[in-house]
Order: C-alpha cells, then structure tokens, then sequence
C-alpha cells in the first residue's frame, strides 16, 4: 500500500508528515499578525519543512566541497545559501566562517586606513596649533 | 538572529532521518550542518508563514488555509515543492473522508443493533444499553477531534 505522497515510518506506519505538528504551530503562531491556521495548512507547512530539508541538503551537498570526502559540512551549507537565490533567506544565519586570524588582520587593515584619514586631519590641526 | 528558546526549534531525530534519506549513503553529515540545517528549517516555516498570511490577509481572511500556504511556496520560488504538496493534500483529504465515514458507519451499525435488541430486551437492559452507546460515542468523538 505503499503511495509517493505518503511517508512511511518506523513502526510501518503509513504517515503523511514526519515532523510533530505541534511544533510546526508553536513556530507559526510565533509569526506576529497570524491568527489561526487551518489543520490542512498546518500539514501542507510541516511537510513544506520536509521538502525543504531535503532540498537543502542535497543542492549543499552537490555544490559543496564536501562531496569529495563523502561528507556535507557547515561551509557546504553557507556557500549554497550564498550562491543560490532561492536560499538568500538564510544567509544571515549561515554566514560564512573565516579563521579568527584572517578576521583580525581585516579589522587591522581597516583601522590603518582610517588612521590615515585622521593623520591628514591631524597634522593640518598641527600645523595650526603650531 | 538573536537566540531561540527551545521551543522554535524542530526535532533532532527527525531532522537527521530526513537528511539522511535524502543524501546517499554513506554520507557524513557534521554535528554542525545538522544543527545548521535545523536552524534553517525553522526560518523556512516563519518566512512561509508570513507570506501565507499576506495571501490570506490579501483574501480577508483571518485563517491560514491550504491554498495561502501553496501561494506562498510560488511566491519564496519553491514551485518545485507545489506539485507533491498538492499530492500530499489530496492524500490527507482522503484519509479524512475515511476517518470521518468509518466513524459515521460505526455509529450507524450501532443504532441498528440496539434496534433489533430493543424489541426483545426489558426496561432495564434497555437503560444499559444506552449508557454503552453513549460511551461509545464520546469515545468516537474523541478520535475525531484528534
């Protein structure tokens, strides 16, 4: 009796969502302006989230490097959230990680740009203290 | 983003069984990227849930429906994710059609049988009878609401 639409779970349960709808309402109440939901939207939303996790991990998977070592990463996903458009939704919370190191000389380069900016004031504040 | 309570976010097990059957076998997934991937699906529900609103505010109406949260996925560019919805809800339609007519059936086989009993039983069977049906119905509506 196995059908496409349907999931199947452990238990041999036939299921239509695996992810608790109870969850999946507490999340959409939490959206402001949102009144109530209808059970149907409610399962459409929860199987959505599915459809997305499966999507998500694959198209990571394949775009990243990763796939060369039979693994998916945290880099795999935040270069596929970047890159694609659909995803541009989660780039604030999958930023890209650089190493402290490189982070740091950035913030130095930055802070002598600025000094040199502030050097030309200065010496022009010298010159008329002077 | 600012930190979630618990709460917003979805099951580990589950999360983890949906990569895992999506992936090929034998793929690692990092600790990481599964928590990541969680993250991300709960971001997914809320940005679906206020675009299903828009459609529904669009509507004037007040409650989420089927066809808002189809708008929606068209709308953030997951037509992908339209044609196995739709699949998805004429299955769960279905399945309560059939809920709803096995209870009905239920109770209609229920009310024949006390009929023919009734002829033949006295008064006071008569009275347990009814106590069993009316249990039996407050169980059924129970199952329904659920």
């Amino acid at each position: 009796m196995a059908d496409a639409a349907v999931g199947k779970d452990k238990c041999g349960e036939q299921r239509l969502v695996s992810l608790p709808l109870s969850r999946i309402r507490v999340i959409m109440k939490s959206s402001p302006e949102v009144s109530s939901i209808n059970q149907e939207a409610l399962v459409l939303t929860a199987k959505a989230t599915e459809l997305f996790v499966q999507y998500l991990a694959t198209c990571s998977y394949r775009h990243g490097s990763g796939k060369a070592k039979k693994a998916l990463t945290y880099s795999d996903l935040a270069s596929t959230a970047e890159d694609s458009e659909t995803l541009q939704f989660l780039t604030d919370i999958l930023p890209k990680k650089i190493l402290a190191s490189k982070y740091l000389k950035m913030l130095k380069e930055k802070r002598e740009e600025e000094e040199e900016e502030n050097d030309g004031e200065e010496s022009d504040i010298g010159e008329v203290l002077a | 983003m600012a930190e979630r309570p618990e709460d917003l976010n979805l099951p580990n097990a589950v999360i983890t069984r949906i990569i895992k059957e999506a992936l090929p076998d034998g793929v690692n997934i990092s600790k990481e990227a599964r928590s990541a991937i969680s993250r991300a699906a709960s971001v997914f529900v809320l940005y679906a849930t206020s675009c299903a609103n828009n459609f529904a505010m669009k509507g004037k109406r007040k409650t989420l429906n089927a066809s808002d949260v189809l708008s929606a996925m068209e709308e953030m560019e997951f037509q992908r994710f339209v044609t196995p919805l739709k699949e998805a809800l004429e299955a769960y339609r279905r399945e309560q059609k059939g809920k709803k007519e096995a209870s009905e059936q239920k109770k209609k086989d229920k009310d024949k049988k006390t009929d023919s009993e009734e002829q033949d039983k006295s008064r006071e069977e008569d009275d347990e009878d009814e106590e069993r049906l009316d249990e039996e119905e407050q169980n059924e509506e129970e199952e329904v609401d659920n």
